[in-house]
């Protein structure tokens, strides 16, 4: 018989996650539920007896002054009855067999350790109860949308029956009958196999498969699927492209010539020919790793290194929010612990459907865009804060075509002595695993993220989804650092996308493996070889390990409570070789696995969209500023970002929030870790606009460019030391019109690159973002561009914020005005449409060195960059975060003539430009630095909290006390469920 | 007496460990960070440090509530030498997730509200208020009439984050916290920046009567939510660049590392 236990609420106080639900329900639209009590169940199998039960519930599970506990042996329950138990509605949740269960982990463990040794299993569920006015659909409509994914759990009304052990179907390695195969037959193996290999790609292992006279088996096929995925081999990006462009805004060449269309061109590969292209003609002498490592990596000073690395995990997202945020999280700071360095900032860039979607508009299979935004938030809060890793900055954009398929940017900064990471394994090096067990989760993983989503996708790959461990790779961390401070490795990295077989095949590239599946330690017994090699289970790390370190290797992982195993050695014959009890399963050369994939020959083609531009219908200016503060996309993230722990490492010294309240929307923010023992600071921001994308992708990537970099320069970096990190989120490359929107956006990366400067040192790209509802209809989601920034401020004893600090201070504004605002917030918010998207500002960097030399030398009290929103919203945004007021004129605005309006001068988008907060007596030195650039004052700060600003003639355009301004940026608690 | 050697404990999740490393370091301590397993294997003795720190984290992850699992495997497995510790009169600080554990063992606050046979616990530390996790900066101030060590002579109120999704105190009942407040072991309140009561977000997880940390009769244990050892110098403060400075965590180990220099 095994044993329930319900833990619940006792005291008479509120219970905090119970007025959570609440508000939850609330957005639902459901009053109907009067009360809700919540218990946490336990299910217990073993020998154990009623003493020992009655400790665990006292010693482990039930605090004992808000808690109470009851418990009882059970039988398998009859199946349950939907209905209504003494007027109470109950549900109970449950998590699907081999979904990681931490809980349940600890649980087994600690039972041992309070001497209760007969408890052999543990599984977690929850319990709600709810009484009201509720029908039966009424309550599975609350457990669908709110208590339960069905990707990893299950619910009953009334009470559950635990599933214990994963079903475990056990197998042996197969031959696949590949050299007989016709074409038809090839593309219906990768299909089923969820292999996504083309046609071209199946054919070159046919061949190399009827050279050897054999079939290959099921791990070799599934090895090479993964490392010839797009998600690990970035096809798209290395193929041939025959580019048309017949429209839109001309090339600005790093020449300083245009390129104007129509042209057309032979491309040998984005990646070669922009991305890498731009670094290796910048040529910074302080770059120290650009994409070849697991992050890019730039020297901070003499002694220590800085890496960067960002990662989508858009697909799990969209299919278990939680699940899928987290193990994006624990997924790049891995990243960043196989480039050998301490992982000391996250960075997350989300994007959603509206949170208000009527839930009626969505189609079958996609979860309403709050649950995703509540599950990806939640699950970013628990990688991040447990691996005690400040979550620093990001941004969170809405627009309706993310609604089924959104974006989730994890990023993660690491630091690291110079010199520590080692990267050359040897012959006869041991192949160390360390940290997770491996089960059958996140098959497919990397293959899976290669095709578009489905309404179905859920069903049919649900395994993919996982759930992280933040303890296990926390203590993975301890040990990898610690083995790195003594030198015991030769190599390392992560095990991700492709699990074993793409870090064995990848560290061993050069020289050879061969590994024993069969000493890989499992979460539960049954899984194939193949299902081994590919299990993308979480919180692993691979090490190249000299024999004689082993040791002292194991001893730290003693220490830690970290398993490891050699699961193999590095040969020197350049082949790998997979064994299974001694049996070879597996065998390849390392020249084919990696080289032998053929190249992609793609066609592109970029033709504008022409709308005719209309503004909206001329309304007032202040209703218009009112509303774009409160536009989800500007609006405050405060009650997102303090659920993430933002000061843990005490490193953040330009915070997420500054101002009089500490709650200013920084710019950018600035790291000073205590164990560089210098006043150097590292400063992180990033740029992204995909309503300028949809416009025009090349105008896009110079804007966010500009917009990544404005964000450091702005908190006192140095703008000729900033990297970038490109992110490209894109449809299916397959089809000409995306992979045309695509070549654009690459090629504006390359001329803002090389025209500002910053090098890109990394790169990441997830195509085939793309909604497949049920009727066959396709839907990408807009190109979108992130540029991640990384820059160095040379003592952050100067660093600056963006709130206005004293009455009587001059407001500058830095950079020209043009009418451009097409895409703009203003536009979305008011009805207009079509018009130009902000164009390059090739003189921005000049602008930006002469902004940091008046910052270098204290003339710069405060400096905000215009973004979405324009000059009007940063204004108003460094009023509310100072506590003050101010006076502005348009007059000598510095702006193009085609600026005919009010509205255009103060909410179009134009890049490149700064507001300063200027001393009055340093007016005569800070016009001195900007000579020659565009650069005028506007007005002055007050004492009083309004924010007045006047036209060109003097005529008043609004006046609007800061509170307003604050009450209506600061609305986003409605939907987080701040309130306390 | 030579430099303070501190030891501050690590267990798996725990992370900030670090930064109490380096305000004990600040403070003119010799802190070390010690895994609980090098302690039960002898690789350390408890017996030969000063003061004892346990840090901030997410000690086995929180499972079953955070710091139970931890407070289970300290009472268990290493229950007598802390016990032993604590009755030497060396001061023992506990941070966060390392107060929560101190609760839920039972040595925070200690006898005789806790112990010899009945409950081991007076006190807890639950879920927010609010449900979730929260990070933000709070100030806090002394009770003057604490018999705590680390809070002994603390003039002006400490300013220094939460970040923490279970740090709401609810004692027993309404005599068990007048008990503690008589006894002034109520060694820190959150309070509003005018020093006024505080309301949310001053108190920032619905702790009753705004407690933020408790100490043990004798004075040499205490446990806060907040983090001092993330305001150790002054660029730490958010309102640095505005000129703003003041409020360091960093006297509650100076405090604490003068105390067990005396003794």
């Amino acid at each position: 018989m095994d044993i329930r236990i319900e833990v619940r609420w006792r005291s008479h106080l509120p219970e905090g996650r119970v007025r959570a639900l609440q508000a939850q329900l609330a957005l639902l639209g459901l009053s109907g539920v009067r009360e809700i009590r919540i218990a946490d169940l336990y299910f217990l199998r073993g020998d154990l007896t009623d003493g020992e039960v009655e400790t665990l519930c006292r010693e482990l599970l039930a605090d004992p002054i808000v808690q109470e506990y009851r418990w009882g042996r059970t039988t398998p329950a009859p199946p349950a009855s939907p209905s209504p138990e003494n007027g109470q509605w109950v549900v109970e949740v449950g998590l699907h067999p081999g979904v990681t269960d931490a809980v349940a982990e600890r649980l087994l463990q600690s039972a041992r350790h309070i001497g209760v040794r007969g408890l052999q299993a543990a599984v977690t569920g929850t319990r709600y109860e709810f009484t009201g006015a509720l029908d039966e659909a009424t309550v599975r409509h609350i457990a669908e949308a709110l208590l339960c994914n069905d990707v990893i759990q299950f619910y009953t009304l009334g009470p559950l029956t635990p599933v214990f052990a994963p079903a475990a179907p056990s197998g042996e390695v197969e031959a696949i009958p590949l050299r007989a195969a016709d074409d038809e037959t090839l593309l219906r193996i990768s299909r089923e196999r969820v292999l996504a290999l083309s046609l071209a790609e199946m054919r070159a292992i046919q061949e190399y498969y009827r050279e050897r006279g054999r079939d290959p088996t099921d791990v070799e096929l599934e090895t090479l699927a993964q490392t010839w995925s797009e998600h690990c081999v970035h096809k798209t990006f290395k193929a041939q492209i025959d580019y048309e462009c017949r429209g839109g805004i001309p090339r600005h060449l790093p020449d300083g010539s245009l390129r104007h269309p129509p042209y057309r061109e032979a491309i040998d590969g984005l990646l070669r020919t922009y991305i890498r292209a731009a670094t290796e003609t910048l040529g910074k002498p302080w770059v120290r790793s650009a994409f070849v490592d697991n992050a890019g990596v730039i020297a901070l000073d003499e002694r220590w290194d800085v890496s960067f690395k960002v990662e989508t995990h858009n697909h799990p997202s969209a299919l278990e929010p939680f699940g899928g945020a987290n193990t994006g999280v624990g997924g790049v700071i891995r990243d960043i612990l196989g480039v050998s360095a301490r992982p000391i900032a996250n960075t997350d860039i989300l994007c959603f459907g509206p949170q208000d979607l009527p839930e009626e508009t969505l189609s079958p299979g996609v979860l309403h865009p709050r649950r995703i935004a509540t599950g990806v938030i939640a699950g970013i809060e628990d990688y991040g804060n447990k691996m005690g890793i400040p979550t620093v900055s990001g941004a969170i954009l809405f627009d309706l075509g993310y609604t089924a398929n959104p974006l989730v940017f994890c990023g993660c900064v690491g630091l690291a002595p110079r010199g520590s990471h080692p990267r050359s394994p040897r012959p006869g090096d041991r192949i160390v695993a360390l940290g997770g067990r491996t089960g059958r989760d996140g098959l497919h993983g990397a293959t899976f993220s290669s095709a578009a989503l489905t309404h179905d996708t859920a069903q049919t790959v649900g395994s993919v989804v996982q759930i992280g461990n933040p303890i296990t790779e926390k203590a993975v961390t301890e040990v990898v650092l610690a083995a790195r401070d003594e030198g015991l490795y030769t190599a390392i990295t992560d095990c991700g996308a492709g699990g074993f077989s793409s870090a064995v095949g990848e560290m061993g590239r050069e020289i050879g493996a061969e590994v024993e599946l069969s000493h890989v330690p499992l979460k539960y017994p049954g899984l194939r070889p193949w299902e081994i090699w590919l299990s993308e289970a979480q919180e692993r790390m691979v090490l190249a390990v000299p024999p004689e370190n082993l040791p002292r290797l194991q001893e730290l992982c003693d220490r830690f409570d970290v398993e490891m195993t050699v699961i193999g050695h590095f040969t020197g014959d350049r082949r790998l070789t997979v064994r299974y009890h001694g049996a070879i399963v597996g065998e390849l050369d390392m020249a084919f696995l990696h080289e032998g994939l053929p190249r992609r020959h793609l066609t592109a083609v970029w033709e504008p969209t022409v709308e005719p531009e209309e503004p909206p219908p001329p309304g007032d200016p202040a209703r218009v500023l009112l509303r774009l503060l409160a536009l989800p996309d500007i609006a405050s993230k405060e009650a997102t970002v303090r659920r993430y722990d933002h000061e843990v490492q005490g490193a953040v010294v330009v915070k997420p929030f500054v101002g009089r309240e500490n709650d200013g929307p920084s710019d950018g923010v600035v790291l000073c870790p205590p164990e560089t023992r210098s006043f150097r600071g590292i400063a992180i921001g990033c740029g992204i606009n995909p309503h300028y994308g949809k416009i025009d992708p090349y105008a896009m990537a110079w804007a966010v460019v500009d917009e990544a970099i404005r964000n450091v320069v702005a908190v006192g970096a140095d703008p000729d030391q900033v990297a970038l990190l490109d992110n490209f989120c894109w449809g299916d490359p397959s089809l000409p019109d995306r992979l045309g929107a695509l070549v654009r956006a690459a090629q504006g990366c390359h001329d803002a690159a090389l025209c500002y400067g910053a090098p890109f040192i990394s790169g990441k790209d997830s195509l085939n973002n793309e909604f497949l509802d049920p009727q066959g209809r396709r839907t990408p989601i807009p190109p979108t561009l992130l540029i991640s920034s990384l820059g160095i401020v040379p003592d952050i004893r100067q660093a600056v914020t963006m709130d206005l600090k004293a009455p009587g201070n001059l407001l500058y504004i830095l950079g020209i005005t043009r009418a451009e605002a097409g895409g703009s917030a203003w536009y979305r918010v008011m009805g207009g449409r079509g018009g130009t998207v902000p164009a390059p500002v090739p003189e921005s960097l000049q602008t930006m060195r002469a902004l940091h030399r008046a910052i270098r030398e204290g003339r710069v009290q405060a400096c905000h960059d215009c973004s979405e929103g324009g000059l009007a919203v940063a204004a108003a945004e460094m009023a509310l975060a100072g506590g003050l007021g101010l006076t502005l004129s348009l007059s000598d605005l510095p702006s193009t003539p085609d600026v005919a309006t009010a509205e255009m001068a103060l909410f179009s988008e134009t890049a490149g430009r700064f507001l300063v907060e200027v001393r009055p007596q340093d007016r005569a030195a800070l016009e001195a630095l900007f000579s020659g650039l565009p650069c005028a004052c506007l007005g002055r700060v007050t004492e009083e909290p309004v924010l007045r600003i006047t036209g060109r003639r003097g005529d008043p355009i609004l006046a609007l006390p800061v509170g307003a301004l604050k009450q209506n940026w600061k609305r986003d608690a409605i939907w987080a469920g701040y309130e306390s | 007496m030579g430099r303070v050697r501190v030891l501050i404990l690590h267990a798996t999740g725990t992370n900030r460990d670090r930064e109490t490393a380096w305000a004990c370091e600040a403070a003119g301590g010799e802190p070390e960070i010690v895994h609980v397993n090098q302690l039960l294997r002898g690789e350390r003795r408890l017996a030969n440090y000063h003061m004892l720190i346990l840090p901030g984290g997410f000690s086995y992850g929180d499972a079953l509530g955070a710091g139970r699992l931890w407070a289970v495997d300290l009472r268990h497995l290493l229950g007598e030498e802390i016990q032993t510790f604590i009755e030497s009169g060396r001061p023992v600080l506990g941070i966060c997730n390392g107060f929560q554990a101190l609760v839920k063992a039972g040595w925070l606050p200690g006898p005789p509200f806790t112990g010899e046979g009945g409950d081991h616990q007076a006190v807890t530390l639950t879920y927010n208020a609010s449900g979730h996790f929260e990070c933000r900066w709070v100030w806090l101030q002394a009770n003057p009439s604490s018999p705590c060590v680390f809070t002994r002579g603390l003039s002006e109120p400490i300013y220094c984050p939460v970040a923490h999704g279970e740090g709401r105190f609810v004692p027993r009942d309404e005599a068990t916290l007048q008990a503690l407040q008589s006894h002034g072991l109520i060694a820190l309140t959150y309070v509003a920046p005018d020093g006024g009561p505080a309301r949310y977000p001053w108190n920032p997880n619905g702790s009753v009567a705004d407690v933020a940390g408790i100490c043990n009769l004798q004075g040499n244990v205490l446990g806060l939510m907040p983090h001092p050892e993330d305001h150790i110098v002054p660029w730490q403060h958010p309102r640095w660049m505005r000129g703003e400075s003041g409020g360091l965590g960093l006297a509650l180990f100076a405090a604490g590392i003068h105390y067990a220099a005396s003794l």
